[in-house]
């Protein structure tokens, strides 16, 4: 295999979260729909718990691993609270797109 | 091979991410970051990361991806959404500042100052005398990270109360009080 002797190091997981990431961000900023920039956000999320699990790789320390958890925790429960809140916006008016929300604008 | 897993497993995930962002429809989107999530934990397990590899197939890529279904066919928003924008020149500006952020990004990683240093007390990933890997993150977990851990339940508590509270259906029952009625309650 073509692949056999090549070694696969640690800033490899690292661009790749960069990709991830950059991919989320972008994905938030264009897409409208607030569901699908939810799902961006965990893609921006998911990035970093890569580069975190890249990193305790990287420096043998097993802490990196434990971060992630927290990571995973504060996503879940803006998981839930964000969807609560589409949940009522959309109850209130029957659109769920950005642009919608403007009634803060000054 | 383990060159092979994560060409493979990279290749899924900036094909799941590109989907969740270009799909039209939210369903396929929400598909596509399954593949993503799903890719990101094999990629875990190349890292040696095995209880969060299993974690996050469990909570992100069962739990989360089917509440977002959840959302989605309650709501009825699965139509496709009109893709003009308010602002005329936001895609090509975002698209040209996800371009900096990237370069900015890989700039960093590809250096060696980006790798940081050990924790004084750390639980090294390898070697012996710690157990498996989950031994090995509950020694941290529950030592050094006891009193996180312990705010990290108030916080599920938090999330779950205000959820409830966000997504009840205020007035819709005369004499149960109005939403803002619950709000107090809660705080007290």
């Amino acid at each position: 295999m073509i692949l056999g002797t090549f070694e696969v190091t640690d800033t490899y997981y690292l661009v790749l979260a960069a990709m991830i990431f950059t991919i989320g961000s972008v994905g938030v900023l264009t897409r409208r729909n607030v569901i699908v920039m939810f799902m961006c956000v965990e893609l921006m999320l998911n990035a970093v718990n890569l580069s975190f699990v890249a990193f305790a790789h990287a420096l043998d320390d097993v802490t990196g691993q434990v971060i992630v958890f927290f990571v995973l925790v504060v996503a879940a429960a803006e998981v839930a609270i964000g969807l609560a809140i589409i949940v009522a916006i959309f109850r209130r008016r029957r659109h769920a797109t950005a642009d919608d929300l403007q009634a803060l604008k000054g | 091979m383990t060159a092979f897993l994560f060409f493979v497993a990279a290749g899924a995930a900036l094909a799941g991410s590109l989907g969740v962002v270009l799909a039209r429809n939210p369903v396929h989107s929400a598909l596509f970051l399954v593949m993503t999530l799903v890719s990101v934990a094999v990629l875990f397990l190349l890292r040696d990361a095995e209880l969060v590899a299993a974690v996050q197939v469990i909570v992100y890529a069962s739990a989360i991806v089917v509440l977002f279904l959840f959302v989605i066919m309650l709501l009825g928003v699965d139509r496709e959404e009109s893709m003009e924008d308010r602002i005329p020149y936001q895609r090509p500006a975002a698209i040209a500042l996800g371009v900096v952020l990237l370069a900015e990004l890989v700039f960093l990683a590809g250096h060696e100052w980006a790798t940081g240093q050990r924790t004084a007390s750390g639980v090294p990933l390898t070697g012996d005398g710690f157990g498996n890997n989950v031994e090995r993150v509950a020694r941290v977990l529950f030592t050094d990270f006891l009193w996180a851990f312990e705010i990290t339940a108030v916080l599920l508590v938090i999330a779950v109360v205000g959820a409830v509270v966000l997504a009840r259906r205020s007035g819709q029952r005369p004499g149960e009080g109005s939403s803002v009625d619950t709000d107090e309650e809660v705080k007290a």
